[in-house]
């Protein structure tokens, strides 16, 4: 019987500082067993538990896309026992990853739609790990139009920004990055909080568009109207929750909201499956 | 033993009525033989929901601490013993309430009962409880036993000097004679007494059954830190785990954290699930207290206790 | 099926004779009350014991359980790398179980065992286990098995179902490892199904009789989860709970738990120990946020997961067998009978 527990071995191939107060850091992996990454195969959406012995686990949301091979990327906030542990370690340390866990952006249902995807402050990892999954030559034709609202507090918050700046070059995706103040005069984009910027760039809903949306509590909270009123409907609107969880298996019992389970329901669930359950997340 | 319910009621009744407080925080009868339970009344036509007998055992200063009350909420009237006046003192002393937003209505306690002791009479599970005057009747299905309720007294009733409230809006009763005793701490000697090896095994044993659920310290009236030092993480200073060191740990930082303010209302013992005497560990402090600084809690609104204030009195032999 | 007889001056001779093949577990008697505990070669189950203050869960799911462990000395190959911690194969029957807490043994495997995933310390310990069950004659005022689903001679579950007949046990042989483990204490004294059978039948009936249950729970599936959850009730129920852990500890049928890492000199050992809804720490987030920050939200979501989340999600009824040792434990007397009724009874206005 396979162990549901047992983490697989990985090495801390590389440790970016991703926000300009240090506070969020970008790590990635390489499978210490080579096999091991074949078994973690993962589709966007997905977490996994960033696990180290002697001090405890974690549930990341996977940065890393699909189509990237040879590791994985988590970008983790300092927060807490585990996440500072983590944020001290350095470039070759071992540790251990479980996973993939939870489910995935629908990605069959979002096939020949148009995607909107809305993203704030430190939510944006599996926000990326979908974007460049939609980008790659191999699956962009599979979507129609996609848009990317993304804000942070300030441009040294903004996560990975060489490579929004990049797809804000491109043709075949359209970026609308915003920052909630700055006091940089070459700052070229937009400047105000992520609802807003949604409800006056993101397109109209018909009923082949869908929005994924990914951010703090109150991000949400106020983005939903904005939502609404360009025409989503509740089945529309994509959402990934967050929750405390311990096992990530759908085991421990923790992580429930109503009978859902955010570990293993979720943590990808539509506004309308939200509606029907407890406000408790 | 008059137990004053209908004096309780009626003065209950009457404050809300007049809109004195917003709610009188009493017992109820429970759903089972010898069970009682904490319920908050907010219409005089429930009163008569309350009662007051020899199975009140835990302590309602418990549900008004600062985190149980939320802000918005009005004065408060608590059906309190000796014991959990005190523990309305102590709250009012170390600022977790106002004296103004508390009516303590005083009752006269001759005691509660040991359920386990009685329990213990029975081979199978008891199936009625009847209390008259100083008479209990107890019935399950194989027989019936009558006991003297002071025969089956809780200990820490047993050993009580303070049955009257020293500090009340209204009594409910008439006081009762208080206790004095020669030796009141006889079980705390008889464990001091014990040579290092054997007082290890003692306690060893006391807490082999312990399962964490933390039934004491959420009974307890003392325990309203918002969190508590077992559930600290950063850094964390008791494993969770069943680890004897852990456990015992648990429990004596706990005694600890109650020395000097510990009324011995036996809420702790009543709420174990596993009927613990964690109460070994509290007592032991609060004789310290009593013999080292004359102190006793929740007796006097206007006195700090005695580790908030130095004296150069202090007893300070340990200083060699 | 078959039957066999136990004469009671065979008992300890036979228990005796399994204990090279199984470790024994059964209700003893201590100052703290009676509990489930591993019988030490000279100690035998107390037959005749009220009902234990904790239940059997603790023979397949240890309080504290080490899971994973790894050294952290870099001067070692494997270091840094977590290796399940290996567990004690050898059979073990537990003597003298209330049936129901081997119904609530079955409700438990559908969280531990499903699809999806499976918990191995969990699974291969249950494997290992062959639970004997002794029919309640007379159910305690707490108990209300027969509302839950199953009740004093209950077979869900057990391995062996044994009827007290003063001099002798009449046991019924329900599986394999059933027989296995009369095989080993070699009992086998066969007995006369039919007239067997249906003394169990009259045993149960007369037990099931005793049950004061009026516990109702045939409305519940249709109420909808969001109009129970909003119900009005709730704040008068959770007045007095103190939110320990003691309801979700003596239960059969909880099952939550905590992940724990603890790291000694060059040793870091990964365990789980049982975790309470009832604690506010249970979903408090590292950012401070917390779904259940108060008493009522969590008082709310331990009754609706028991009786309406699970009840949803598994079909096989409430996730309660109706033992009363939540009853005849809570500090408080917060009685799941009383709420149960309320929820089943609740008409939302709306």
């Amino acid at each position: 019987m396979e162990n549901p527990y047992l983490p697989y071995p990985v090495r801390i191939d590389n440790i970016e500082v991703a926000t300009e107060d240090k506070s969020l850091k970008t790590f990635t992996f390489v499978f210490v067993n080579p096999e091991d990454e074949e078994k973690f195969a993962y589709q966007a959406g997905q977490f996994a538990e960033l696990s180290i012995p002697g001090v405890g686990e974690i549930p990341i949301g996977i940065a890393s896309s699909p189509v990237e091979k040879g590791f994985v990327k988590f970008t983790v906030f300092r927060t807490g026992v585990v996440t500072t542990h983590l944020h001290n370690m350095k470039q070759g340390d071992l540790m251990g990853i479980r996973g993939p866990l939870g489910n995935w952006y629908p990605w069959d249902k979002l096939e020949n739609k148009n995607v909107v995807i809305i993203g704030g402050g430190f939510a944006f990892t599996t926000l990326r790990s979908s974007i460049v999954y939609m980008l790659d030559p191999a699956n962009r034709k599979k979507f129609k139009n996609i848009d990317v609202v993304y804000g942070a507090r300030s441009p040294g918050m903004l996560l990975y920004k060489e490579e929004l700046f990049e797809w804000e070059q491109r043709d075949d995706i359209n970026m609308h990055i915003t920052v909630d103040g700055t006091d940089d005069p070459d700052w070229k984009y937009h400047t105000g909080f992520v609802p807003q910027v949604v409800e006056d760039y993101a397109p109209e809903a018909d009923e082949d568009t869908y929005a994924i949306v990914c951010g703090p509590p109150i991000m949400i909270k106020f983005t939903q109207p904005a939502l609404t009123k360009l025409g989503f409907q509740p089945h529309q609107i994509i959402m990934s929750l967050e929750n405390r969880m311990k096992c990530g298996i759908g085991m421990c019992g923790r992580c429930n909201i109503g009978k859902e389970l955010v570990c293993k329901d979720g943590p990808v669930f539509t506004l309308a499956q939200i509606n029907q359950t407890p406000k408790e997340y | 033993m008059d137990t004053c319910i209908e004096k309780i009621r009626a003065i209950g009744a009457d404050l809300l009525a007049k809109g004195t407080v917003e709610k009188v925080i009493g017992f109820a009868n429970g759903s089972i033989p010898m069970a009682t339970r904490p319920v908050a009344v907010t219409s005089p036509k429930d009163m008569d929901k309350l009662v007051f007998n020899c199975v009140c055992g835990l302590n309602l200063a418990n549900y008004v601490s600062k985190n149980s009350l939320s802000k918005k909420e009005g004065k408060i009237a608590v059906v309190a013993k000796g014991c959990d006046a005190r523990n309305l003192v102590t709250h009012i002393v170390e600022n977790q309430i106002s004296r103004d937003q508390i009516y303590i209505i005083g009752v006269p306690c001759t005691g509660m009962v040991d359920k386990r002791k009685i329990a213990a009479l029975f081979e199978d599970e008891i199936t009625g409880f009847e209390e008259d005057g100083d008479t209990l009747t107890i019935t399950s299905a194989s027989k019936t036993e009558t006991v003297k309720k002071a025969d089956v007294l809780r200990h820490n009733c047993g050993v009580c000097t303070h049955r009257n409230p020293p500090v009340y809006d209204v009594m409910a009763g008439d006081p009762v004679e208080e206790q004095t005793l020669d030796q009141p701490y006889e079980d705390v000697d008889q464990i001091a007494a014990m040579d290092p090896d054997a007082r290890w095994a003692y306690f060893e044993k006391l807490t082999q059954n312990c399962i964490r659920c933390y039934a004491c310290r959420n009974a307890c009236p003392l325990c309203y830190c918002p969190t508590c030092f077992v559930d600290e993480s950063g850094p964390q200073w008791v494993g969770k785990g069943q680890d004897e060191t852990d456990v015992t740990t648990f429990h004596f930082l706990r005694a600890f954290h109650c020395a000097g303010r510990c009324t011995d209302c036996g809420a702790c013992v009543e709420a174990c699930p596993m009927g613990i005497n964690v109460r070994d560990f509290t007592r032991k402090l609060n004789k310290d207290a009593l013999e080292l600084f004359g102190w006793e809690a929740g007796l006097d609104l206007d006195k700090r206790p005695p580790l908030d204030v130095y004296s150069p009195n202090d007893p300070n032999d340990f200083i060699k | 099926m078959n039957f066999i007889t136990i004469d009671k001056k065979d008992w300890t001779r036979g228990i005796d004779q399994s204990r090279n093949a199984y470790r024994v577990y059964g209700p003893v008697k201590d100052e703290n009350g009676c509990q489930i505990k591993p019988l030490a070669p000279d100690t035998y189950p107390e037959m005749d014991a009220v009902v234990t203050v904790m239940s059997a869960k603790s023979v397949l799911f240890p309080q504290t359980e080490k899971i994973l462990t790894a050294t952290l000395d870099e001067s070692k190959q494997d270091h840094h790398i977590m290796k399940p911690v290996k567990k004690d194969e050898m059979p073990r029957v537990v003597l003298g179980i209330r049936p129901y807490d081997a119904k609530a043994v079955q409700l438990v495997k559908l969280n531990f065992d499903n699809p999806d995933y499976q918990d191995p310390y969990w699974c291969a310990a249950y494997d290992a286990t062959t639970f004997v069950g002794l029919g309640v004659t007379h159910p305690g005022p707490c108990d209300f098995s027969t509302a839950a689903g199953c009740g004093p001679f209950s077979e869900d579950g057990l391995d062996v179902l044994m009827a007290d007949m003063d001099d002798k046990y009449l046991a019924k042989i329900l599986t394999e490892k059933g027989e296995k483990w009369a095989a080993a204490c070699g009992f086998d004294t066969a007995a006369d199904v039919k007239e067997s059978q249906a003394l169990f039948d009259i045993l149960r009936k007369e037990a099931e009789k005793q049950i004061q249950a009026d516990v109702a729970t045939d409305q519940l599936a249709k109420k909808e989860i969001l109009d129970l959850y909003d119900a009005p009730f709730w704040e008068d129920v959770a007045f007095s709970c103190i939110n320990c852990g003691t309801c979700t500890y003596v239960c059969p049928t909880c099952w939550c738990f905590d992940i724990q890492d603890e790291a000694r000199h060059n040793t870091a050992v990964r365990f789980r120990n049982w975790d309470s809804c009832m604690s506010p720490l249970f979903t408090h987030h590292a950012s401070g946020h917390n779904p259940r920050g108060t008493k009522v939200q969590r008082v709310r979501q331990r009754f609706m997961h028991k009786l309406k989340y699970f009840l949803d999600k598994y079909d096989q009824g409430i996730m309660c067998v109706g033992c009363g040792r939540c009853v005849a434990s809570c500090p408080v007397n917060i009685d799941i009978r009383e709420v149960c009724n309320r929820m089943n009874d609740y008409e939302t206005t709306k």
